[in-house]
């Protein structure tokens, strides 16, 4: 198989990541736009965290909802208002409504999520019902 | 033509030596527009706040820095992971006509925009000509 020779000779990882990149090219996922937002999550005894980056969506822009054990995350990124007379030099920025929804590993009532957004990161915390936690069951001597 | 070059709608990590605080360092997505009057930049760096930006023009090349303090917490652990957190980092070239006194910058929603002014001698200027 052809490899280029211009790679690094100290990296043996080069000629695998230049076919990943060859790959992934290829690859019709690559097409498709990424899910928007991207989130993490943070699993706990007490309770579930989710957080998000949603960077220039005001916190008014954001519905959260949960049904069930399914939350879900919507709302739309609106473009910046630009003069008429601006030429545009770079737009990687997307804009759009959008939606995601998470399923959790309990059903969670409305009254124990609490979310709250600081600089373009949202954190929504689930906290998870009594019926759901574990119960110690105690031995009793026969 | 490749895609890689539209491969802009994510967040990159920056081919970059390591840094000393071991964190990885990201490339923000941006949107630039200019009009008569100067360029404006806006750039989207999630968990970074107005005080923890840095923006420099230095010998025509505008940097913009961010430093995001990581999410953490003692009684939850990251069980699943989309997005990776760290600091954020991109320079610009410019032309050099640009007012380096005057660049104005905030942070909204973790967005920063950036306003470079142009230079008032280097806006453009009518040369009237005349007979001789």
């Amino acid at each position: 198989m052809l490899v280029p020779a211009f790679n690094r000779r100290n990296d043996p990882f080069a000629i695998m990541r230049s076919m990943m990149r060859d790959f992934d090219r290829l690859s019709p996922t690559r097409l498709a736009q990424p899910v928007f937002p991207a989130v993490n999550v943070w699993q706990g005894e007490e309770a579930v965290a989710i957080t998000a980056e949603l960077p220039g969506v005001a916190p008014e822009a954001i519905d959260i909802s949960v049904k069930d054990n399914v939350l879900t995350i919507a709302g739309e990124r609106t473009a910046p208002e630009t003069p008429e007379n601006a030429r545009w030099h770079r737009n990687e920025r997307s804009y759009g409504r959008f939606s995601r929804a998470i399923r959790l590993p309990f059903a969670a009532s409305e009254d124990k999520v609490e979310a709250r957004m600081s600089n373009g990161v949202l954190r929504i915390v689930v906290g998870r019902p009594e019926e759901d936690k574990p119960r110690k069951i105690e031995i009793k001597a026969a | 033509m490749t895609t890689e070059v539209t491969k802009t709608n994510e967040k990159t990590p920056v081919e970059a030596p390591e840094t000393t605080s071991g964190g990885r360092i990201y490339q923000p997505l941006a949107d630039i527009i200019e009009t008569p009057e100067g360029v404006t930049l806006m750039l989207e760096m999630p968990g970074v706040g107005a005080e923890d930006v840095d923006v420099t023009l230095e010998k025509r090349v505008l940097t913009i820095r961010g430093k995001v303090h990581p999410a953490q917490s003692d009684k939850l652990q990251l069980v699943y992971a989309e997005y990776g957190e760290g600091d954020f980092e991109r320079s610009f070239t410019m032309s050099d006509d640009f007012d380096a006194d005057k660049i104005a910058a905030s942070v909204s929603n973790g967005v920063l925009t950036v306003t470079v002014p142009r230079a008032v001698e280097a806006k453009p200027k009518k040369i009237a000509v005349t007979t001789a």
